[in-house]
């Protein structure tokens, strides 16, 4: 039968498209959506939302700390807030935004019409928020987790923390790590699948190959803290010793295991961003980035040695000197490839043309505090003068200059960059290099001089100070600086609230950017694209002026695929077409499993097993409905090409 | 300009440590010393490296250009080998600091001085229980708080904990070290010469962790003999005493007292309490007024600690006060 | 025109094939769970590393019924293999689905009775805890495999996994995955203090 290659679809088959593809209205539809971009968008606006939270408790944590001897605070008060603020900032916060960003992005950058399992999806959306509801429960109740983010034991067993603070850490971890998980094989399946035909790996953005790293790296690392957390409540609930000394359990089990976690996942949350920038940043210098090939791979080599540093959090816990000389070169070692992204972004602005915009300035911007945060990790990569910098402010400037540098800078570029494409209408450029300034001055106003204070030896997780140690005048201007950086967020704030409505109305492609989000419409109809592209290059959208070769994409001839949700899989390396894959629609049963773990997790807390077990009972029952493989017209049809 | 930038930033970290007693940038023991010239050796590189990407930013940003349209396009190859420069430049600088590292925890792991003190010292929630160890069991005796020792040679620490993992710290002597239920860390710290070092428990332990600090007291080796002579004197055990009766009554189920039939071990030892340097683990000074302030309200000052609200009558607070101050 | 054959003439549709979406989905699960395993392994060996005592403390455990219990999970394996192979019948699979299921219980009630010969209980030590904790986690994966055997066993009755036979295919994956993890922690637990 003979192929049609047409090059365009009429209007009726885009309709046709649009009824297969648009999720139902009203609540129902709110409630059962499996569409990648409104789950996308909910993770973007969920995790902005615990970013302010996050950031009212570091505010309240700064008023206390802005003079020695402040007594705003009582000392409980301040250990739930710092507590609180990491795992807000680290668990729900950092991931999640990165991930909203990719929902939103990966079928758009990857020529396909949704993720790779979109009930999945929607699950891995309700678990997250369920697990925050969860672990800010504590909060009315006045048990928050107060632990600090590490949760170190003995001091958060049963016998020293005896309140319901650290089962709720506990727990509340465990049920996000499903999420998590859930979301990660989302997307390390979806692009070994769900590609346009030609988008071989040489050709993948490198925010793909960021998130792909971090969630083929979360996969592993995840469930080294979720055994942590269960251990935990094991020793403080059923009385084991996994822990507790008495009975031969070690206090540094639960160091190992939850820094075998912690290490590969603070890269997890930063490679998407740098992956971000890698992708955004050449826009903004007409042309393309240098050094792809070598950024990839850095990306990938920074995760695989980033499995192999973790005992540099436990430098003076008092481990043999090999053991720990060990980690400290692999904590050296690690700084190459980021240098050679370094370089490589600020090569693509030597031989480009900046562009003023406001994403140039964060992407700008961020290379500079990426750097600085480097270097502060390179100094306590040193396990000799670890001795001395570890549990100072210095390691509080250095966390933040990589958290804040690494993922909210390009965060921040990357939502003025895709808010176009999602919204439909520009953000306001005024405003937006206002937030900058406000955002980068305010910033290092906060965190340089915790460096100074870190190097005279003020330590960290302290509700208060000595005036003796000298440091009250830079606490106050560290405090000054946190709330000018909270202004610049209330500007984001602002002008996202104000653009949604006022802003400039966007066209397909803003920003004239060579990706294949930016060949549909801004806001993109539900089915992505109306007949799937085929790629012949790194920049489609660029071809014809980059002329590179002979070869074009193309997003207007390629397969139409409109017999029900369909989108096309493909082979893993070369990405050949290889199957049609039926994408189920909208559906309850995400959110009722969500239901039934909440349940489960309930039912922990309260060590109720009658309730445990009518959650999982509930949750098997639902699984059962969602796992049951469903009939198709055909078995094979021929490829129709538009 | 990079070089002034540098030596301005240098001078106001010396400026700083100076007044800064929890400082590490001068080390004021030979552990401390070698940590800080590779902690200046790192820093001064970490300067450059900010200083030098920086202006490679602000150039590439800021440089000159043809004016063109359209988009660049080019060849990558000197890019290529500029990057190649860079990750050259960046390997020789970490392979040097790595190397510099390990030299100097060798240095610090070199036990070929012999250290002429042994003390034990043990956190707990939120303060320091040490104990002096001798052949001799008959001259061991116990302690809180202030670590004296004696300066000019290498003093050895086991450090353990009773309850959670505390840390020990004393920046201008050494680095840090941690207490962990269940195992030994062992530790040695010198002072070049005698003086006040100014220490901080370094992990998170619970509410107070925030107010554990401590004092190592270096003195000259004789004076140091003295010390430890005088602390074996047992205080005046007079049962008649209303201020000892007013101890043994209220305090000596957590407290101790050398020549007294107090022998409380959950709170710090307070034998010779009128010579020590602070109370409550290094919050407040250690006088009159203060610790009458710390015996009415221990809970206004250290809250969560586990010094209970005693509920002492004036006279009583006044006369356990006199009689502390008096245990030289 | 690019470099995709754009010539073929039909794609299959859905995912039968065996390298299909949900095979990689099942792939990231026994990438997830096993690691769980190695890390539950590591913490075995690593309160053992640190124990004061002797590890076991009071001895390797006794091979009396764990041994004869790893070769039913390791026949069931096979039975399960024998009876979900491609072009096998429905017989077959459903023979192979029983007997497994069969061979399954077995091994967990065997288990329940060593558990219950144990002289210690959870809270007795650090041992004690790692032990019930690193067999029950392995017993908790069988559960769900017993869950999903009866499942497919309903399936094949009705007709669905006729329609669907990648389905048995992936429970097969599931069920050597979790025999696997029995060996590394039988190996673990019952062999390793033997020879060290």
């Amino acid at each position: 039968m003979a192929i049609e290659i047409a090059q365009d679809l009429p209007a009726s088959e885009r309709r046709k498209l649009l009824d297969i593809w648009e999720t139902a209205p009203g609540i129902y539809g709110w409630l059962a959506t499996v569409d990648h971009k409104k789950i996308g968008v909910r993770y973007l606006c969920t995790a902005f939302f615990f970013l302010v939270i996050g950031g009212v408790e570091a505010l309240l944590m700064r008023i206390q700390l802005a003079q020695p001897g402040l007594k705003l605070l009582s000392p409980e008060a301040y250990n739930q807030l710092f507590s609180m603020h990491g795992v807000t900032m680290i668990f729900l916060y950092a991931l999640p935004m990165l991930s909203g960003f990719s929902n939103y992005l990966w079928p758009l950058l990857l020529g396909s019409r949704d993720m790779a399992f979109p009930r999945l999806n929607a699950l891995s959306y309700w678990v997250y928020l369920f697990a925050g509801i969860f672990l800010y429960i504590s909060f009315p109740l006045g048990q928050a987790p107060n632990g600090g983010w590490f949760n170190y034991v003995p001091n958060t067993e049963l016998q020293y923390d005896p309140g319901i603070n650290i089962d709720i850490y506990s727990l509340g971890l465990i049920f996000l790590g499903i999420s998590t998980v859930v979301g990660s094989a989302n997307f390390v399946v979806t692009v070994l699948r769900c590609r346009a035909p030609g988008m071989s790996v040489n050709r993948l953005p490198i925010l793909v190959w960021g998130t792909l790293t971090a969630s083929v790296a979360n996969l592993l690392a995840v469930p080294a803290v979720s055994l942590a957390c269960f251990l935990l409540w094991m020793d403080r609930r059923y009385f084991t010793h996994f822990y507790v000394i008495s009975g031969g359990g070690q206090p540094l089990l639960w160091q190992h295991l939850f820094w075998v976690f912690g290490h590969p996942w603070v890269y997890a949350l930063v490679l998407p961003g740098m992956g971000i920038v890698s992708d955004a940043l050449p826009v903004f210098c007409r042309r393309p980035l240098v050094g792809y090939t070598l950024v990839a791979i850095s990306t990938v080599s920074t995760m695989i040695l980033g499995f192999g540093v973790w005992v540099h959090h436990m430098f003076a816990t008092g481990l043999p000197v090999v053991a720990l000389s060990f980690f400290s070169a692999a904590s050296f070692v690690i700084a190459i490839p980021s240098a050679i992204a370094v370089f490589a972004w600020i090569a693509t602005i030597w031989t480009g043309r900046p562009q003023f915009k406001t994403p140039f300035l964060f992407f700008a911007g961020f290379i500079l505090l990426f750097v600085i945060g480097g270097v502060s990790g390179f100094m306590t990569a040193s396990v000799a003068l670890d001795w001395q910098l570890t549990d100072t402010y210095f390691i509080v400037a250095h966390l933040h200059y990589v958290l804040l540098g690494i993922n909210v800078f390009p965060v921040v570029g990357g939502i003025h960059f895709w808010f176009p494409k999602i919204t439909g209408r520009m953000m306001d450029e005024r405003l937006g290099k206002w937030t900058f300034w406000t955002m980068f001055i305010g910033f290092n106003l906060a965190f340089f001089p915790m460096h100074l204070i870190g190097l005279m030896g003020m330590p960290r997780r302290v509700y208060t100070y000595s005036a003796e140690l000298g440091v009250g005048g830079y606490n106050l201007l560290i405090s000054a600086g946190a709330f000018l950086l909270a202004a610049g967020i209330l500007l984001l704030l602002v002008n996202i609230v104000r653009s949604r409505t006022l802003g400039a109305v966007a066209g397909p492609n803003p920003w004239d950017a060579p990706t294949l989000e930016w060949s549909v419409s801004s806001p993109p109809p539900p089915y992505n694209f109306a007949v799937i592209p085929v790629i012949a290059s790194r920049h489609p959208l660029w071809e014809d002026r980059l002329d590179e070769t002979t070869d074009r994409s193309t997003v207007h001839g390629g397969l139409v695929l409109d017999e029900g949700k369909e989108t096309v899989g493909v082979t893993v390396l070369d990405a050949e077409p290889d199957v049609i894959l039926k994408m189920p629609g909208d559906t309850l049963v995400p959110l009722l499993t969500a239901l039934g773990m909440m349940v489960i997790f309930c039912g922990m807390l309260l060590i109720n097993f009658w309730v445990v077990g009518a959650g999982a009972v509930w949750t098997a029952m639902v699984l059962l409905v969602w796992l049951a493989p469903r009939d198709h017209a055909a078995k094979e049809r021929p490829a129709v090409h538009g | 300009m990079k070089r002034s930038a540098a030596g301005l930033f240098s001078l106001l970290m010396l400026s700083n440590c100076a007044r800064a007693p929890l400082g590490y940038l001068e080390g004021e023991g030979p552990a401390a010393r070698s940590i800080a010239s590779l902690g200046w050796g790192l820093l001064g590189i970490s300067v450059a490296v900010c200083l030098i990407t920086g202006a490679l930013l602000v150039f590439s940003i800021f440089r000159r250009r043809a004016q063109t349209d359209g988009l660049g396009r080019g060849d990558d190859r000197s890019s290529l080998r500029w990057i190649g420069v860079g990750l050259s430049v960046t390997t020789v600088l970490l392979l040097a600091s790595a190397v510099w590292t390990l030299w100097t925890v060798r240095g610090l792991s070199d036990t070929s001085r012999a250290a002429e003190v042994n003390i034990d010292v043990t956190g707990q929630q939120w303060w320091w229980e040490v104990r002096y160890r001798s052949d001799t069991p008959s001259r061991e005796f116990s302690t809180a708080n202030d670590l004296v020792i004696p300066a000019g040679v290498p003093v050895q620490l086991n450090l353990r904990s009773r309850d959670v993992v505390h840390s020990f710290w004393v920046p201008k002597l050494a680095g840090k070290m941690d207490m962990i239920p269940g195992q030994t860390n062992r530790i040695r710290i010198e002072a070049d010469r005698p003086g006040i070092y100014r220490g901080q428990c370094s992990e998170f332990c619970g509410v107070q962790h925030a107010q554990m600090a401590f004092f190592v007291i270096a003195l000259a080796p004789a004076d140091f003999q003295t010390w430890w002579n005088h602390q074996l004197e047992p205080a005046r055990n007079d049962p008649k005493a209303i201020p000892q009766q007013t101890f043994i009554e209220r305090c000596s189920g957590c407290h101790a007292i050398r020549g007294l039939p107090a022998g409380g071990i959950l709170g710090p030892n307070l034998s010779h309490f009128g010579s020590r340097r602070t109370i409550a683990a290094g919050i407040l000074p250690n006088d009159s007024g203060n610790l009458a302030h710390w015996l009415n309200d221990s809970q206004g000052v250290k809250p969560g600690s586990k010094m209970p609200e005693l509920h002492l009558a004036a006279n009583q607070v006044d006369a356990l006060t006199a009689y502390l101050e008096g245990l030289k | 025109m690019a470099d995709i054959h754009l010539a073929e003439t039909s794609l299959p549709v859905g995912g039968q094939e065996l390298i299909s979406t949900r095979w990689w989905g099942m792939m990231c699960l026994i990438a997830t769970e096993g690691i769980l395993f190695v890390y539950l392994i590591f913490a075995y060996a690593y309160l053992g590393s640190q124990s004061p005592g002797a590890w076991p403390p009071a001895g390797p455990p006794s091979l009396a019924l764990s041994a004869p219990d790893t070769v039913v999970l390791v026949a069931s394996s096979f039975l399960l293999g024998w009876g979900a192979r491609r072009g096998a019948n429905k017989a077959r699979l459903q023979l192979a689905l029983a007997g497994t299921f069969v061979l399954g219980t077995i091994f967990l009630v065997v288990q329940g009775f060593e558990w219950a010969a144990k002289p210690f209980t959870l809270k007795t030590n650090a041992y004690s805890a790692i032990y019930f904790t690193l067999t029950g986690f392995h017993m908790a994966h069988v559960v769900v495999g017993l869950l999903m055997l009866l499942v497919l066993m309903g399936w094949s009755v009705s007709g669905r996994l006729n329609r669907h036979p990648e389905c048995a295919f992936l429970g097969t994956l599931y069920w050597h995955f979790v025999d696997v993890v029995w060996l590394a922690v039988f190996t673990a637990i019952y062999l390793f203090p033997r020879f060290s």
